[in-house]
Formats: C-alpha cells, sequence, structure tokens
C-alpha cells in the first residue's frame, strides 16, 4: 500500500514511462492479488451473495412457508412501513442501543481499559495470571459461554446456590433480563478491550510520562492528559470494533433468555430472527437485517470521524 | 483500467466455480435413494423408532433401493422450521416427510408437497381409513397430501394423590370454568409445593400453547377462531376475552406453572417427565399422547401412570351444550414435490403405515387409531388404559381452521398468551396487539369480529 502510494504521488512521468509504468503496476497488482483471490472467491460466494439476496428479499412478502415461499411478490416499502408502526421493532432498537452502550461502550471498554491500566508495570507473572483467566471467557465458542451463564444465573443455578447462603436470591433473568444479558456479555468481550489496551499503552515510551511527573502532574491528570491522548487512536477503533461485534450479538441472548420474557430483552437481531424464522416473515425479517446495517454504518461514521479529527 | 479487469476476471471466474460447484452438488438425492425427514427431539422418540424398523423392513423388501434417515433434532416450532428450510432448495427437499396437518395447505401454497390421489386408488389399504380421516390430509384443491399416522384428542390429567390429599373427589369431573379454578384454588390452599392448573402458555411451547392452551378455551365457549361463511379470521370476540381473562386468573393467583418454567424451552418435555410423574402437577390440560412417554418403549416409564392420574374431559365455560370439548389434530406422512422417484417415496408411506407397523406406533406413541382394523384389533384397543377415555373425546372434537394463513394466526395467539402470562400486558392490551398483527399480516379484509 505504502509502496503505490508514493509511486502515485511522484511527479508526472513522461508519457512512455507512463504506459511502462502501469504494465509493471498491472503485474505487481496480479500478484500481489493472487494469494488472496481464493479468499475474495469465498467471499463473494459466500457474503457478497446473501448480502444481495437479503437486501432483494427485504422488499418482497417472501416467506417460509405458504403462498409466500412459492411465488413472492415485489412489495416495495411495505415491510418498512411496517416497522415503523411496530411498536415490538421500535422497542428492540432502544434495547440494541441499550445492550450495545451498556455492555460494549460501557462495560467491555471500560473494564477493559481498566485491567490493562492495572497491569502495567506488574511483575509478569501476575499479568500472565490475570490474561489468562480474562482471555479464557474471550477464547470460549459463544454458544459454551453462553451456557455457562444460563447454568450459573438460572433460579437453580449455581450462583442462587451461594446466595442462599446468606439468605438472598436473584432471578435476574426473569426479572432483569437486559442486565443479565450485558452481564454475561461484559464478561465474555473484555479480554478484547484489555489487550488492545494493554499493546497500545505498552507502546507509550516511558519518558513520556516520567516527563510529565516532573512537571507534578498526579496520576489521575497523567492519564488524563497524557496517557489518553497518545492511545486516542486505540480507543476509537477498539470502541468501533466492539460496537459492530456487539450490535450483532445473538447467540448469548437467545440462549439466556430467547428474548423474553415477552419481549423484554428482544433486542433487533433477536426479533429478526423470530419473524424471520418461527413467525416465516423472511421478506419482513431482511428488511430489518437490512436496518441494522444502517445502523451498524452510522456508528462506524462517527467513530471515523473521532479518528480523522486527529489525523496529523 | 488493469486492475478493474483483473478483479472482473476473477469475480466471473469465482462466480462459475460457484455454479459449478452447486451443480455438482444438487445430484445427491438420486432415484434409488428415499430421504426421510421427521422430528426425534426430547421425549418424542417414537417415530424415530418406527422409521427405523421400516427402513430395515423396506430395504430388504427392495434390495435396489436404500433409505436415508434425517432424524431432526429440534422442538416442534424450530422442526417445522427447518423441514421448510430443507424444502426451499430442491436439493435438500426430503422425498418423505412427518407433516402436521395444520401446515398442509400452507406448504401446499408453497409447493413442497405432491398430490398423491394417483397412487392412493391403487392402494387396497386406503379403505381401512374413515373419511374424517381421509380428509385430514385434504388440501383446498381438493386433493390429498398425506396419509394420516393417527389422531389425538385432549383433555384434563388430574394426579388422584394430590387431589385426595386436597380433599377433592378421585373422580373429579369439572361441569365448567369455574370448577377448574375452585379446584386449582383448593389445591393451592392445601397441597403447597405442587402446581395447581398447567396450561402451555409460552411461545417456546410453539401450536402446543395455541391448541392445548388456548383454543380448548375458545372452542368451550360461543366463538371460534374462524368463520367458514365468510371466510374471515375472528380476531376479537367475548370468547376470546373471557379465555384470556381465565388465563390471566391462572397465573395471575399463581395457580399455574412459574412464567420461567413455561418460558423453558424444554418445558413441555419437563411436564410429561418430571411435572406429572413425580406428582408435580395436579391437574394438565395436555394430549392424549401423554401416556406415551410411561410405557416400556417411552422415554420416562412409569407402570403406575393409569393407578395415579385420573383423567376428565374439558368443560365448556359454562357447562352449555354439548357440556365438553377437545381439540383434534395428527400428523400425516407427505410425499415432497422435488421426490425424484415418488412411487418410491410412497410405498415407503404405504410400508409404514400398514396394519402392524401403524399398530406399532399408535400404540408407542399413544395415538388415536384411524385405520379401521387397527382400531379394533384387541392389542390395539388392550394397549392403554387411557385410549377408551380419548376415543371417546372425539364427538365433542373440534379441528383447526388449517388454512394457509393459521399458522400465523397462530403465532400471533402465542405473543399474546405470554405477554398475558408474565404479566407485561394486560388482556385487553394483549388482545388489540394480536389483533392489529393478524390484520397487518393477513389484511384488514381477512378478519372481522364478533
Amino acid at each position: 500500500m505504502s509502496a503505490s502510494a508514493t509511486t502515485l504521488t511522484k511527479s508526472a512521468p513522461s508519457p512512455p514511462a507512463q504506459r511502462r509504468g502501469r504494465a509493471r503496476r498491472g503485474r505487481s497488482l496480479a500478484r500481489k492479488v493472487a494469494p488472496i483471490a481464493p479468499a475474495l472467491v469465498l467471499l463473494l460466494l459466500f457474503f457478497a451473495g446473501p448480502v444481495i439476496w437479503s437486501f432483494y428479499t427485504a422488499f418482497t412478502d417472501q416467506s417460509l412457508s405458504g403462498a409466500g415461499a412459492s411465488s413472492p411478490r415485489f412489495i416495495g416499502l411495505d415491510n418498512f412501513r411496517r416497522m415503523w408502526d411496530d411498536p415490538i421493532f421500535i422497542q428492540s432498537l432502544v434495547l440494541t442501543v441499550v445492550f450495545v452502550v451498556g455492555s460494549a461502550v460501557i462495560g467491555q471498554n471500560v473494564l477493559g481499559m481498566t485491567i490493562a491500566l492495572l497491569l502495567r508495570n506488574r511483575h509478569r507473572s501476575v499479568k500472565a495470571g490475570v490474561a489468562l483467566v480474562i482471555v479464557g471467557a474471550w477464547v470460549m465458542p459463544e454458544i459454551v459461554a453462553a451456557f455457562c451463564w444460563y447454568a450459573y444465573l438460572n433460579p437453580e443455578g449455581s450462583l442462587n446456590h451461594w446466595l442462599k447462603a446468606v439468605g438472598a436470591t436473584q432471578n435476574w433473568l426473569y426479572s432483569a433480563p437486559m442486565f443479565a444479558v450485558i452481564l454475561a456479555n461484559v464478561w465474555r468481550g473484555t479480554a478484547f478491550s484489555m489487550m488492545v489496551y494493554s499493546a497500545a499503552l505498552s507502546d507509550i515510551p516511558p519518558d513520556v510520562e516520567e516527563a510529565a511527573e516532573i512537571d507534578g502532574a498526579g496520576g489521575l491528570r497523567r492519564l488524563w492528559y497524557v496517557t489518553f491522548p497518545m492511545i486516542r487512536r486505540s480507543i476509537v477503533t477498539n470502541l468501533m470494533l466492539i460496537t459492530l461485534q456487539t450490535l450483532a450479538v445473538f447467540t448469548t441472548i437467545y440462549v439466556l433468555t430467547a428474548g423474553g420474557p415477552g419481549n423484554k430483552s428482544a433486542t433487533t437481531p433477536v426479533y429478526m430472527y423470530e419473524q424471520a424464522f418461527k413467525f416465516y416473515n423472511l421478506g419482513y425479517g431482511t428488511a430489518m437485517a437490512l436496518v441494522l446495517l444502517v445502523i451498524g454504518a452510522l456508528f462506524s461514521l462517527v467513530y471515523l470521524r473521532f479518528v480523522r479529527v486527529d489525523e496529523p | 483500467m488493469r486492475r478493474r479487469t483483473l478483479l472482473a476476471t476473477i469475480a466471473a471466474v469465482a462466480l462459475a466455480t460457484g455454479a459449478v460447484s452447486a451443480c455438482s452438488s444438487s445430484g445427491s438425492g438420486s432415484s434409488n435413494t428415499i430421504t426421510v425427514a421427521y422430528e426425534n427431539f426430547g421425549s418424542f422418540t417414537q417415530m424415530n423408532q418406527l422409521m427405523k424398523k421400516v427402513k430395515a423392513e423396506y430395504e430388504q423388501a427392495n434390495p435396489k433401493m436404500s433409505v436415508k434417515l434425517e432424524p431432526i433434532q429440534a422442538d416442534e416450532n424450530d422442526y417445522y422450521t427447518k423441514l421448510d428450510l430443507m424444502n426451499r432448495s430442491a436439493s435438500t427437499a426430503p422425498d418423505v416427510l412427518y407433516e402436521d396437518t395444520f401446515l398442509v395447505n400452507s406448504d401446499i401454497s408453497a409447493g413442497y408437497l405432491k398430490p398423491i390421489d394417483q397412487y392412493l386408488s391403487k392402494w387396497k389399504d386406503w379403505s381401512q381409513f374413515s373419511s374424517t380421516a381421509k380428509s385430514a390430509g385434504k388440501g383446498q384443491d381438493g386433493k390429498t397430501y398425506g396419509v394420516p399416522m393417527g389422531t389425538d384428542t385432549r383433555g384434563l390429567y388430574f394426579n388422584k394423590q394430590i387431589f385426595a390429599k386436597a380433599g377433592l373427589p378421585t373422580n373429579w369431573q369439572p361441569k365448567n370454568w369455574n370448577d377448574i379454578l375452585s379446584a386449582a384454588r383448593t389445591i393451592k390452599q392445601k397441597v403447597p409445593g405442587v402446581i395447581p392448573f398447567q396450561i402451555y402458555s409460552a411461545k417456546s411451547a410453539g401450536e402446543g400453547a395455541t391448541m392445548q392452551g388456548l383454543e380448548m378455551l375458545l372452542y368451550g365457549t360461543k366463538n371460534t377462531l374462524y368463520d367458514p361463511s365468510s371466510k374471515k379470521w375472528i380476531v376479537s370476540s367475548k370468547g376470546l376475552t373471557d379465555s384470556f381473562n381465565f388465563l390471566h386468573s391462572i397465573f395471575a393467583e399463581g395457580l399455574g406453572p412459574s412464567p420461567q418454567q413455561e418460558l423453558d424451552t424444554q418445558w413441555g418435555t419437563k411436564v410429561s417427565t418430571q411435572g406429572l410423574p413425580q406428582s408435580k402437577i395436579a391437574i394438565d390440560l395436555d394430549g392424549s399422547w401423554q401416556s406415551g412417554n410411561w410405557k416400556k418403549t417411552g422415554e420416562k416409564p412409569w407402570p403406575q401412570y393409569s393407578k395415579v392420574l385420573g383423567t376428565a374431559m374439558m368443560p365448556t365455560q359454562d357447562g352449555s351444550s354439548p357440556g365438553f370439548t377437545s381439540m383434534s389434530g395428527g400428523w400425516l406422512l407427505s410425499v415432497g414435490a422435488h421426490a425424484k422417484n415418488p412411487q418410491a417415496a410412497f410405498d415407503f408411506i404405504a410400508m409404514s403405515l400398514n396394519k402392524p407397523n401403524t399398530l406399532f406406533y399408535d400404540n408407542a406413541a399413544s395415538q388415536i387409531a384411524e385405520r379401521a382394523d387397527v382400531a379394533n384389533d384387541p392389542a390395539y384397543k388392550n394397549s392403554d388404559p387411557f385410549t377408551p377415555f380419548f376415543t371417546s373425546l372425539v364427538k365433542y372434537t373440534h379441528f383447526r381452521p388449517a388454512y394457509s394463513d393459521y399458522p400465523k394466526v397462530s403465532d400471533a395467539i402465542q405473543t399474546a398468551m405470554e405477554a398475558v402470562m408474565t404479566n407485561q400486558s394486560s388482556v385487553g392490551s394483549a388482545l388489540s396487539t394480536f389483533a392489529s398483527t393478524v390484520k397487518s399480516d393477513l389484511g384488514d379484509s381477512a378478519t372481522t369480529s364478533q
């Protein structure tokens, strides 16, 4: 990338040289693309294909059974109009935002940063021990982590077993379902933020902070005025990645509450699944997917804006 | 320019390879192989037993043919979804499928099923089926799309030991809904720790909530779900409101299972294998097939079931004529629309539902026999002490309005039931959401109120 960028910024060469340069560039491009061709093929087949199909389906009354399955009709914006009038869909959007902000922007992000800061300059064995525990949660497949949390939180689960010893009891999966799924997702995803921040923090030259210390800056001021600005780019990147990841979380919520009780924890991905695969409204479900895609894009734009402001 | 050409070439190659591989994979179902898709989940294992038995018999009788069984591990709702997904592509669509009668019309309009009239006319056993049984697989187009495996009815199971403890009669027969409520209240008061009255009310129970739950109430009122004369769905009526009010009383007074228990996707299995056998449920509004779980071949053998449990008919709301109500459904074996060798698929069905195999299945799964020769067989009559009772309910029974839109109405009912059960909505707002959901799904002109 950087090589081609420098060639492009060089002063304009004379016409024959330009032609030669283009041929060379073409060949070098071919050499660059060849290794990723198989991945590109797979992406086109299994990623672009379904995306295009679901884009089209969002404007039809395609369903899993019934007349909509054999001969779907093009119904224009009906699915989107229906969404607008569907109070459960609007509620699902609110719950999605609550879930993303609660579990990613606040939960994973702040906790990941805190752990990374606490681990700075610790003994290697402490670092390794803590990292092992936290990364362990991250390595676990989502479905396994979700089942662990179900076993832990359900009324006959291990948490209540221990709480009984002190005479307390909880029923969060039922009484506070959003809290329960946010908790589980923070537990699972914190490792990612922690690793990003640990790497970023280790890149800060120690003399910068030492200089600030000599100038008399206390711990918090040093953090705010020196450390954070220096890792700002990592913070934004991390926020963007975990937001997009969390926006699409389905398994954890589905296993823990299945969107229930009622629709109290039905975020958009869960509600979308229910409409498309339980209630057979494939068209309506894919239309929701499209809306979710737009929301993800908006979030990314906002974050990218942050990065650009900082560009030298 | 070059770059674009190159990318275009890559894309073209990609699509071409994709197309080639797609073509080669579609040849998986040859005309010498019959694929059979059916449900095998939780305590429902009898179908798997039958299919394994028939596979062996069929392959022995037709050495050139092979049968590929595709048991689908999924609860009822997910089973329908997975089956429909398989049916969407010719390369995965099964040749023989285990099909719920209420989905027949919906799947016919989807183009998933093949009419089998030409094969039935040559099948001498077809005369053993009553005309009601024959109509179970009949589509709105008048053609037949499946052979019934057996039917079912629904009623009340009650635990005589719990009733004795509560001072209630062990030959209990409620005359109206209030009798059920008062028995449940007595049990709650006198026998703490058991669930007084179990009624399926969660989305996770799927069609079970609609049929064993709401429709067992609604069809005991003056109203139903569908008006055949105007061909409209009845989305609001006094009967519907009363049924939901009954449901609300059960859960608001703590007479039912706790909402979390109901929301458990395994709740149905837990009722059959724990709740009833371990005497944790006093009254259960459920289907005639329950005792199949407790036989020797079942998931939870329980030899004393007919001594511990009593059965009672479900009364109408206020006891008005005919006094009692029930609902009937049942499952079919159908031929898939994409079957390469429909004759072989039908032969497999004919063998699965010949007299000995029907007898085996109806006994194991506690089905109400629909073949006359099976129904009159002593081995069937004596197989289950509950058979005479559930067979007698046939005279009170109702069938679902199994038109192609029914599944959508049923889903909307389940959503409303769960909202009332968990007390997230009042009966009034749950019902107005129900009406507006059905209207937006099917169009205003397809609904009415009474």
